[in-house]
């Protein structure tokens, strides 16, 4: 039947906060739709999805998908999608997303609207619009063939709310692994252990810069607890070891949208305002007035970090 | 080993905030100068370093050939990247309008049929359309393992590779039997991202990708570049997306500076109530 199939992204058999993303895209283009839960303990997150209006939610339990390997999954998810007559494939933009979206797309024939952050259906036509050029254009695009693949910026796309009711669970069976699958092998995934909010679902983020130096987090860490946020940082910042490398915002790094963002002792590259341009209310603090981050700042503050910064802790506790 | 790099030719990526609207909305980059994709750059980098002892790079122990899909103006981009130290290139002639991402996928796999590399490396997103779906399609079109947002790479004998793909807070490390598709995010070029067989383990690289000397852009000029048709690659040229006008993002509107600390924290307070 026609209609959306959103593919859920899970992390140690929990529903990721990305799938509710890619559930609202599916409830604003209007077509029904079905969401399917794939993985290891894909039937018990199943349980998390059921309350979002969806036609039905369809379960694949696997214990060889507990590891993501995209040669395993894209078979499954592409039959899937051509066995329930799916006109439409989506799935969020994170790396899991962006993985495996254009396999599958591959493997339907499908044409593929990548990282979008709108959509418009004028009549019987659908036109995606995605941020390109490191963000300084929003293109639009259309897809030629019957089959669309998608993938939606988390955020653009707010996660979709509850809507009550109970979808009904479905478990159908995997596809056959692609043969390249026995070419790959999962060896380890190394978490980074950060204690504080991900930064891609905190509301407020204070990101420092290369300046911070030693004093990273001594200097920012305080900060961040006053606001109950989470820490972010610049890829310089990074690259010195100064902060972790999973902290990166911008172009190689998260993208960010939170209600505040604060930059610390950061310039203001393109690739790191392609990062997080999108956010609410952006604060910048920087001893050079000329440092390009002032152009897109709402608020801005020249003045040394290593002051402005405790003055800022102070004040705010006070 | 033989190694398949495929390389775009984009305006001035440091600079894409000065691109404009032409009069039928296309994003226009006149005055921009067109650079390698950096990515791109990133996997030529990549290559030679898998090819080569690192303490003596100029013997390469294994072939490099770049592809583009481009007009001929980028040969220039392609002649540099033979003066880095590619062997070949390869263009295939086609304009950014005639091509989407599966079009230059099916290209590359009709490449790669002739050529049989046992490894062909991309950006993981070309800094114009930053689309990040060729390495995938391609892929899935060879029926060949991939690995994207790769930021390090370990060469087992040649055969395999261990490598590290970049993810939401954690980096997952994957064994990809060869031949496979690779696409790499800027951090490898680190220092000691990337471990060929050749290089010994203690060897650094500086940081980036290396430049050209002067006698070797010279040798380059002898060394082949080929010149084919989309169709000699890609039998059917049929689009699949298409993109029409774009339009610049909303401006953010101009802020303000404050004065000091507690000015700041007033505004966000009582003005953008954000704290
Ligand atoms: C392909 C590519 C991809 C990239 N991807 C990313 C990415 O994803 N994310 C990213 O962030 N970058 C990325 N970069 C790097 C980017 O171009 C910049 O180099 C980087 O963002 C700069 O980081 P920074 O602002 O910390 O350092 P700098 O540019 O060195 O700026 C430091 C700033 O701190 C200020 N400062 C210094 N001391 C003080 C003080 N005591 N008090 C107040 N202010 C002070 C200075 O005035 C300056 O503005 C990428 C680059 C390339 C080429
Ligand atoms: N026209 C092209 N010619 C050669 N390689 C390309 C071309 N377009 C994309 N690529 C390759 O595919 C990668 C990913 O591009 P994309 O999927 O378009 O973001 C790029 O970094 C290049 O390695």
């Amino acid at each position: 039947m026609a209609g959306t199939l959103v593919v859920a992204e899970l992390s140690e058999g929990k529903v990721r906060k990305s799938t509710f993303s890619a559930i609202a895209f599916a409830k604003q283009v209007g077509a029904p739709f079905a969401v399917l839960s794939l993985g290891a303990g894909a039937s018990e997150a199943a349980k998390d999805l059921v309350a979002f209006g969806a036609q039905k939610v369809l379960t694949v339990d696997d214990p060889s998908f507990k590891d993501y390997v995209c040669e395993r999954v894209a078979p499954t998810v592409a039959k899937i999608a051509k066995d329930g007559g799916w006109d439409t494939v989506v799935l969020p933009a994170s790396t899991f997303g962006k993985d495996l979206a254009p396999r599958v797309a591959a493997k339907l024939g499908a044409g593929y609207a990548p990282d979008i952050n709108l959509v418009k259906v004028e009549g019987g036509a659908r036109r995606y619009r995605r941020p390109t050029y490191a963000g300084n254009a929003f293109s639009w695009l259309e897809i030629a063939t019957p089959v669309h693949v998608v993938s939606v910026r988390q955020t653009e796309f707010p996660a979709a709310e509850p809507s009550g009711g109970a979808s009904p669970i479905e478990a159908v069976p995997r596809a056959p692994d692609d043969a390249a699958a026995a070419r790959v092998q999962f060896v380890k995934l190394e978490v980074g252990k950060s204690e504080r909010p991900d930064l891609g679902e905190a509301r407020v983020v204070v990101s420092g810069g290369r300046s911070l130096k030693e004093q990273f987090k001594q200097v920012l860490e305080p900060l961040a607890d006053a606001l109950g946020t989470a820490l972010g940082a610049s890829r310089a910042a990074c690259d010195a070891g100064y902060a972790p490398p999973e902290l990166q915002v911008g172009q190689t790094g998260r993208t960010v949208a939170p209600q505040l963002y604060v930059a610390v002792g950061i310039s203001g590259a393109i690739q790191h305002i392609a990062g997080m341009k999108g956010s609410k209310v952006i604060v910048a603090i920087n001893k050079d007035p000329e440092a390009p981050i002032f152009q897109i700042a709402d608020y801005g503050l020249v003045q040394d970090l290593f002051v402005a910064v405790p003055e800022l802790l102070k004040e705010l506790k006070g | 080993m033989k190694i398949l790099v495929a390389v775009k030719r984009v305006a001035d990526p440091d600079n894409l905030n000065k691109i404009k609207l032409s009069a039928q909305g296309k994003v226009d980059t006149t005055g921009l100068e067109p650079k390698p994709s950096p990515y791109d750059d990133y996997a030529l980098e990549t290559a030679l370093r898998l090819t080569e002892n690192g303490t003596n790079t100029k013997a390469r122990l294994g072939e490099v050939v770049v592809v583009t899909f481009a007009p001929k103006d980028a040969e220039q981009m392609l002649r540099a990247m033979l003066g880095t130290g590619a062997d070949r290139a390869i263009r295939v002639d086609a304009t950014d309008d005639a091509l989407d991402g599966d079009l230059v996928a099916r290209g590359l796999k009709g490449i790669v049929e002739k050529e049989k590399p046992d490894l062909v490396l991309l950006g993981y997103q070309q800094a114009e359309s930053e689309s990040n779906e060729v390495g995938q399609m391609l892929a899935e079109y060879l029926g060949w393992p991939q690995a994207t947002f790769v930021g390090h790479i370990q060469s087992e004998d040649d055969k395999a590779l261990l490598v590290g793909r970049e993810i939401e807070g954690a980096t997952a490390q994957v064994r990809v039997t060869l031949p496979a598709v690779v696409t790499v995010l800027d951090k490898i070029v680190k220092p000691k991202s990337v471990q060929s067989k050749h290089t010994p383990a203690t060897h650094a690289y500086p940081e980036g990708v290396r430049f050209a000397a002067l006698m070797a852009i010279m040798a380059a000029k002898k060394k082949p570049l080929a010149e084919l048709k989309l169709a000699d690659v890609a039998a059917d040229a049929t689009l699949k997306v298409k993109y029409g006008a774009a339009e610049l993002p909303p401006k953010r509107a101009a802020g303000v500076k404050v004065k000091d600390v507690k000015e700041l924290v007033a505004k966000l307070k009582t003005e953008a109530k954000v704290v």
